[in-house]
């Protein structure tokens, strides 16, 4: 039957979550398609072509998809996806946005943000922020699903040679409309993607000293991210938000700077691989799941950082 | 126009839920339930909008068991003018919810949904994209800023790049993220109104919906226990230990 795989990508890249997604792929087995819709999308096509592991590729370029938008990017992919056992989607805010539609239109129920793979049918996903670990196993003919992307290994992106092939299907619904967008620049890496993150909470007291961060930051190659408090005070902006409701991360380093370690923001990082805590509480629960613990003022602890990396 | 607010019965965020021993489940007896914080938001936006003037009615409905009459109360006191409960005692998945959503608003016809981003029990995040799907309704996920400008409506939605701004045509779907509001507190005469308001109940069955899951759960267990590792005492200690001992830096 095959397996779908919806690729995230910025119409020339694909993006990091993809290659994690064909992994979980190659886990349930099966020949992978990989489906590249967008506008002008043709070379993040060639990239997917090239992912290991995948037989083919399937590109949708047509204006109605060029923003992502859900109501169109679900009528294709329920089109498509009739034809295939399941259908693999990133738990990006993007896959999180269509699935639930896709699910819907072919009368599936959706599984959300599976960490392994047990069996062709059946998954395991976190519930309860995490502090539950549910199994699950689907009944549905079509099984749609989305991946978290920090339970798989990433899919090797060079050293595939699949087909590309063109499909002519514009869906347009005609019930929404893109406006605009505000994308946050950034020269480090994504928060996702990182090796290494720098987290910064309320104890950080206002934007300015987020700097502190940023320059620790650029010495170890890490992405920087935030605790919901240090958004909520406007201190940085929410595309650096980690925890239940902001992004899951789990990269070989987690610093945690002025975070008293709440079960929402736990939920987003307690999967790193070495977690650093620096709090001036010693009580603080974020030392519960910390491997390295510093009792330290921030202000002090930081700077010193910055000079012994 | 009218508002339906679809709103989830949950364990409050504060409780740390624990697994049950034999796996079936989180253990929910005595423990403390609340309302779902996103739903929350989203009946307050709902209460702001019906105070600009935009909303003439507010309309709660949630899935649940009786118990859920509570949190149903809660959304009157916070605003909303009457409530309806479809009672099943059954495991229902969005998939379920939101066809039995579709019924509902088939019958009240509002021209606006505002549900939560996510329950914070299943962490599903499906059910608004899902009544959007069944009834063909455009959608605007993880709302921080909702303005309906005549037949119309143009969200802001968080994405992970940052921000991503639709507009949809009315009817629409609408699921909130934290920041779109913060939600008020019920005072105390509004607790006592909300008493008097109506609250209707609908059996699952009357809809016609299937409320059995085809998602079948096998087992739920307890995360992997992180241990708690060491304090170091001092930043030349730690960067030591990151170096030499975990070799991360
Ligand atoms: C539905 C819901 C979803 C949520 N989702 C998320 C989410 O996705 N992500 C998230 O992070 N939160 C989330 N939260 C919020 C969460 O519950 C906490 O409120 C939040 O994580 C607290 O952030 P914080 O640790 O920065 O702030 P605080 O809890 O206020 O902790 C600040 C810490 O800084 C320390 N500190 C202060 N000054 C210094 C100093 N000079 N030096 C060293 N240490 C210092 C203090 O000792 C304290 O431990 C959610 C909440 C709800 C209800
Ligand atoms: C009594 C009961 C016990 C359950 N026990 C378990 C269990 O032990 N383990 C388990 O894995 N699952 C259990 N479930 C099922 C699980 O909670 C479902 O996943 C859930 O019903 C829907 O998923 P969600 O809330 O995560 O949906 P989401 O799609 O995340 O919810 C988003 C939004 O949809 C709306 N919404 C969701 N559900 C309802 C509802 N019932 N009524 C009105 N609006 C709603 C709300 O606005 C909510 O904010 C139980 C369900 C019920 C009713």
């Amino acid at each position: 039957m095959g397996i779908l795989v919806y690729a995230e990508h910025d119409n020339s890249t694909i993006k990091g979550a993809t290659l994690n997604v064909v992994t979980a792929a190659a886990k349930i087995g099966g020949d992978i398609t990989v489906l590249v819709a967008g506008k002008g999308c043709g070379a993040a096509a060639e990239a997917a072509a090239k992912i290991a592991g995948v037989s083919k590729v399937l590109v949708a370029d047509n204006d109605a998809y060029g923003h992502q938008l859900a109501e169109n990017v679900a009528d294709l992919v329920a089109e498509l996806g009739k034809g295939y056992s399941h259908i693999l989607i990133p738990a990006t805010t993007t896959g999180k946005n269509f699935a639930p539609r896709v699910a819907a239109l072919l009368d599936a129920e959706q599984i959300s943000e599976i960490i392994t793979v047990e069996s062709a049918d059946t998954f395991k996903r976190p519930i309860y922020a995490g502090n539950a670990i549910a199994t699950v196993q689907s009944s549905d003919s079509v099984k749609v699903i989305t991946v978290r992307a920090t339970g798989f290994d990433a899919a090797a992106a060079e050293g595939g040679s699949a087909s590309v092939e063109a499909v002519d299907v514009a869906k347009d619904a005609g019930v929404s409309s893109f406006v605009s967008e505000e994308l946050a620049k950034s020269d480090r890496p994504e928060l996702t993607a990182a090796k290494i993150v720098i987290s910064g909470g309320r104890g950080m007291q206002n934007g300015e000293n987020f700097e502190m961060l940023y320059k620790v930051a650029d010495k170890l190659g890490a992405a920087v991210g935030a605790s919901r408090a240090a958004v909520d005070a406007g201190f940085v902006p929410n595309d650096m938000q980690v925890g239940q409701t902001g992004k899951i991360v789990a990269p070989q380093l987690y610093i945690a700077v002025g975070i008293s370690g709440a079960i929402q923001h736990l939920a987003g990082m307690k999967d790193s691989k070495v977690i650093v805590a620096i709090n001036k509480d010693e009580e603080a629960p974020i030392f519960q799941v910390a491997d390295y613990g510093l009792v330290a003022d921030l202000f002090d602890a930081v700077p010193e950082l910055e000079k012994q990396i | 126009m009218k508002v339906l607010v679809p709103i989830k019965r949950v364990v409050d965020y504060n409780v740390k839920v624990r697994v049950k021993a034999d796996n079936s489940g989180v253990e929910l007896a005595n423990v403390k339930m609340a309302m779902n914080p996103f739903c929350e938001i989203a009946v307050e936006e709902a209460v702001r909008l019906k105070e600009k003037g935009v909303v003439t009615e507010i309309v709660a409905v949630t899935i649940g068991s009786k118990a859920a009459q509570e949190q149903l109360r809660t959304a009157m006191a916070l605003g909303a003018d009457r409530s309806i409960l479809i009672e099943t005692e059954e495991d229902a998945q969005p998939l379920a919810i939101a066809k039995a959503l579709k019924a509902i608003v088939e019958k009240e016809q509002p021209q606006l949904v505002i549900l939560g981003k996510q329950a914070i029990d299943g962490d599903n995040s499906q059910t608004g994209q899902m009544l959007a799907a069944l009834t063909g309704m455009g959608q605007g996920t993880f709302a921080s800023e909702v303005v309906v400008d005549g037949d119309k409506v143009k969200v802001t939605r968080e994405v992970d790049g940052g921000f991503q701004t639709v507009e949809l045509k009315l009817p629409a779907v609408i699921t909130t993220d934290l920041r779109l509001n913060e939600p008020r507190y019920a005072s105390l005469p509004n607790i006592m109104k909300a008493k008097k308001k109506p609250l209707d109940t609908v059996s699952a069955a009357d809809l016609g919906v299937d409320f059995a899951p085809r998602t079948k759960t096998l087992k739920v267990e307890a995360p992997a226990a992180r241990s708690a590792g060491i304090k170091v005492a001092s930043v030349e200690e730690l960067v030591s230990k990151l170096k030499n001992e975990a070799k991360v830096i």
